[in-house]
């Protein structure tokens, strides 16, 4: 991945192209004449920026949070530039403190914020609903349905934020950012900034200014209510079957147009503020009004307000993706209809669960084993691959909440624990990418408070979970070209960690980590161990020559299993009875050297040394080093 | 299928296995045919070993982009377990070609689940058409085990609504930079896809079913 944006291509010309909703959004912003665009990696949003790189003349980046990311695109924005921001559901959380501010003092030129929601939670800590920061910041919501008008709703967005003066949140959902289809696509145009205008009123935000703008919010609000009245993204079809009218945005309109052809639907493109009158147009046309919304109960409260009556979440579930199969049953029972019972969904057949694992030779693994055979840790953990430790066979990892959080998390069960938790020791994981995203102010108040903590600072020299995107500790820029390279140890220290306790080890290299874990819990106060190793997905990951068990000297002792590699297979299984009378399971393995990449962490808790490097006449070609 | 009808092609398998890229071919070549094309699929953590399924829908124009349980016209499965995982997707009708590969998850090595002994013959005994083969010993056969990915689209190629040599110029101008070679290599890996489901299902190749 990071070899493809190396490449700074020519985009393809105006043409249809087959593009995810994330390369759509991006080349809209590229075509509006976008000069600046921002964001931190996160699913399903990460694609947006990762495309972006690839066009010319403008500046994109990875920014160390969605926080700054923000910011950096209001900087712009006051310039007069066109300025863009993505960011997952929870990013905007994180971004929420500009966000409320930025919108009093407006935008200046075009500024946009994608955030894409995570429904059905493929890969995030909670599912939470983005339309709601529409009502919050008092700014317009659009909500694209497919592709093309992702497209073209981000190009509407920064004509709509210069009209009115004001930051558009573009949302999306992981069925537009993760879905390709067909875009008729343009060219670029260019935007030149009109030039930054000194005005306090409007970019110093101390009482006496704000306080002069915020009636303008509550203007603008009425101001975009009539434009989204007579907006072309809202269109209302009439149909012909009006037992049940639609109310939809998002993916949600492409579900009720599947499962039902011919019902009246108002789509929603701009949905808030949404058009009353359309509504109400739409409710006097059929019996019963149905809003179709993912996850939370939001503009049918609203609508309900408004004095039309409707149904929503008393049929429909407050969680997960829609679907047609959803839908039906639930318009059934609106109906008062039975089901037909060839509509029941098929059952699916009992087949093993196969989460997520770390890769083969991941260092997180090395690390997930030392902490497994360690007694009386607390291990508070974050978010990124890491957060895997969690699972079998470690079972090492005792908390994640959001990011950055495992500092302060940790600080907490540290001052907070009584009696029965005084002899434990209580360590937190975090990765690089998360350490400089929101790490960084936790250990400081960890080293400030003198809290009783060891930190392991998992350096794999990229943000791993979102795909391999760099980051100011890797030494490369979004483009791969060099960059300025953050010393982790000396950040570490300048955050008040003693020199002495700052220890940096190979996570492969078991006994010294073990040997240094052990070492820093038992010191009173805030260590760190940084532990260094690139991640297997990127370039700077050198393979080394695979590894192979030796049939015969194999006991089936089972350690080897315990490091969780998914090359070490399991051959055959053997009772055994133990010289103390208890009966043991063997399990006899074999590694896939196809899958070895020979980080050599499974040769070392095995006692009867039966892991041996492959011969070398069998090394597989993907190995180029040995 | 009528072009009114919109066809379900459901690819499973798991992380790394070129699930997605086969799909992204056989969407290709429906755009080549003219139809509106939908395909989608839950990434972010599914590089990491786990289930990957992505979902391809095409027709004169698609709405939902996702499938649904017991609409699949032809399920392509990379891996046994993944492919009995869901083929309650399949429709009554629909028919599943898979790979018989036999990929094992840690979770199974720790001895916490069982591995089905014969995933193709459970979704046999479950009433479902199945044709399974062993992709990967045909590309070994045919001398490079990367050649798997063309063998899995050679064996959808004659079940689809449109004739497999749409398919295979897609695959061919995916390879064409690479060389004569390779793209030589593409097309026999693609015949003998072909071949292997045909001679289990007693068709001959050549006659799109």
């Amino acid at each position: 991945m990071a070899a493809v944006m190396q490449q700074l291509a020519t985009p393809p010309a105006a043409s249809r192209l087959l593009l995810s909703g994330n390369e759509a959004v991006a080349r809209a912003v590229w075509e509006s004449g976008v000069r600046v665009a921002a964001a931190y990696p996160g699913t399903p949003a990460t694609e947006i920026i990762e495309s972006l790189a690839r066009y010319p003349d403008l500046h994109a980046e990875w920014s160390v949070n969605e926080k700054v990311s923000m910011e950096v695109a209001l900087g712009a924005s006051m310039t007069g530039a066109r300025a863009f921001c993505a960011m997952k559901h929870v990013g905007l959380n994180v971004a929420s403190d500009c966000l409320m501010t930025m919108t009093i003092t407006g935008a200046y030129g075009g500024l946009v914020i994608a955030v894409a929601d995570d429904v059905g939670m493929s890969s995030s800590q909670n599912e939470q609903d983005s339309r709601f920061w529409g009502r919050f910041a008092h700014i317009p919501v659009l909500e694209p349905a497919d592709s093309q008008e992702a497209y073209e709703m981000t190009k509407y967005a920064f004509a709509l934020s210069e009209q009115y003066e004001t930051p558009v949140l573009l949302r999306l959902t992981t069925r537009i950012c993760h879905v390709k289809g067909l875009v008729n696509a343009g060219e670029r145009e260019a935007h030149e900034p009109a030039g930054f205008i000194k005005n306090p009123q409007r970019w110093v935000m101390v009482p006496a200014h704000a306080k002069t703008r915020i009636p303008g919010l509550f203007q603008r609000d009425e101001t975009l209510r009539g434009v989204a009245e007579t907006s072309p993204l809202n269109i209302l079809e009439a149909g012909t079957d009006r037992r049940v009218g639609f109310v939809a945005s998002g993916p949600a309109y492409m579900h009720v147009k599947e499962a039902f052809p011919d019902a009246p639907v108002l789509k929603l493109g701009f949905s808030y503020p949404w058009p009353p009158e359309k509504l109400r147009a739409l409710a006097a046309m059929c019996d019963k009004l149905l809003v179709v919304e993912e996850t939370e109960q939001l503009l049918e409260t609203e609508v309900k307000a408004a004095g039309i009556a409707c149904h929503g979440k008393d049929v429909l579930p407050r969680m997960g993706e829609l679907s047609p199969q959803v839908l039906s049953p639930a318009v059934d029972r609106l109906l008062g209809r039975t089901p037909p019972p060839e509509a029941a969904p098929a059952t699916p057949m009992k087949v093993f669960p196969r989460p997520p694992t770390l890769c083969a030779s991941c260092p997180h693994m090395g690390i997930y084993y030392t902490l497994s055979q360690i007694k009386n840790l607390i291990v508070t953990g974050d978010i990124g691959c890491y957060t895997l430790g969690a699972g079998h066979p470690w079972n090492a990892l005792d908390t994640t909440i959001c990011m950055g959080a495992t500092m302060g998390v940790a600080l907490g069960i540290d001052k907070g624990r009584g009696a029965v938790d005084k002899h434990k020791r209580i360590l937190a994981v975090i990765g690089d990418s998360t350490f400089m995203h929101m790490g960084m102010q936790g250990l400081l108040d960890i080293t400030y408070n003198k809290g009783n903590i060891t930190v392991l600072l998992l350096d794999n020299n990229t943000t791993g979970m979102t795909g391999g995107q760099a980051t100011p500790a890797s030494g490369k820029d979004i483009h791969g070209k060099e960059a300025p390279r953050v010393d982790l140890a000396k950040v570490v220290e300048a955050l008040g960690v003693a020199n002495e306790h700052i220890k940096t080890v190979d996570p492969y290299e078991l006994p010294v980590l073990f040997k240094t874990i052990r070492e820093e819990i038992k010191f009173e106060g805030p260590s760190v161990i940084i532990a260094r190793r690139p991640c297997v997905l990127i370039d700077e990951f050198k393979p080394f020559r695979p590894y192979l068990v030796e049939e015969d000297k194999c006991t089936g002792c089972g350690n080897c299993i315990e490091v969780g590699c998914p090359a070490i297979h399991v051959t055959r299984r053997e009772k055994a009875i133990k010289p103390s009378g208890r009966e043991v399971e063997l399990a006899f393995v074999t590694i896939d050297n196809q899958a070895c990449t020979g980080c050599g962490l499974c040769v070392q808790p095995c006692a009867p040394d039966a892991i041996q490097h492959v011969p070398r006449r069998d090394i597989p070609i993907h190995i180029v080093k040995t | 299928m009528s072009r009114d009808q919109i066809t379900n092609i459901l690819v499973c398998g798991i992380g790394g296995q070129g699930v997605m890229t086969a799909t992204e071919i056989l969407a290709e070549a429906a755009i080549a045919e003219g139809h509106d094309v939908k395909k989608t699929e839950v990434a972010g953590m599914a590089q990491r070993g786990g289930v990957v399924t992505s979902h391809l829908r095409f027709g004169r124009k698609v709405l939902s982009p996702q499938i649904e349980p017991g609409t699949v016209n032809v399920l392509l499965g990379f891996e046994g377990a993944e492919a009995l995982r869901w083929s309650h997707y399949l429709r009554p009708d629909g028919l599943a070609l898979v790979n018989n590969a036999k990929l094992v998850p840690p979770v199974v090595e720790l001895g916490l689940f069982d591995y089905p002994e014969d995933p193709a013959g459970q979704m046999r005994a479950a009433g479902r058409r199945v044709v399974s083969f062993d992709a990967m010993s045909i590309a070994r056969e045919l001398g490079e085990v990367r050649l798997g990915n063309t063998v899995m689209l050679g064996a959808i190629a004659d079940y689809l609504p449109f004739a497999p040599d749409v398919l295979l110029a897609c695959i061919v101008k995916r390879f064409a930079r690479k060389g004569e070679t390779v793209v030589a290599a593409n097309r026999r890996a693609f015949a003998a896809g072909r071949e292997a489901v045909a001679r289990q299902l007693g068709a001959t190749v050549g006659t799109p079913a």
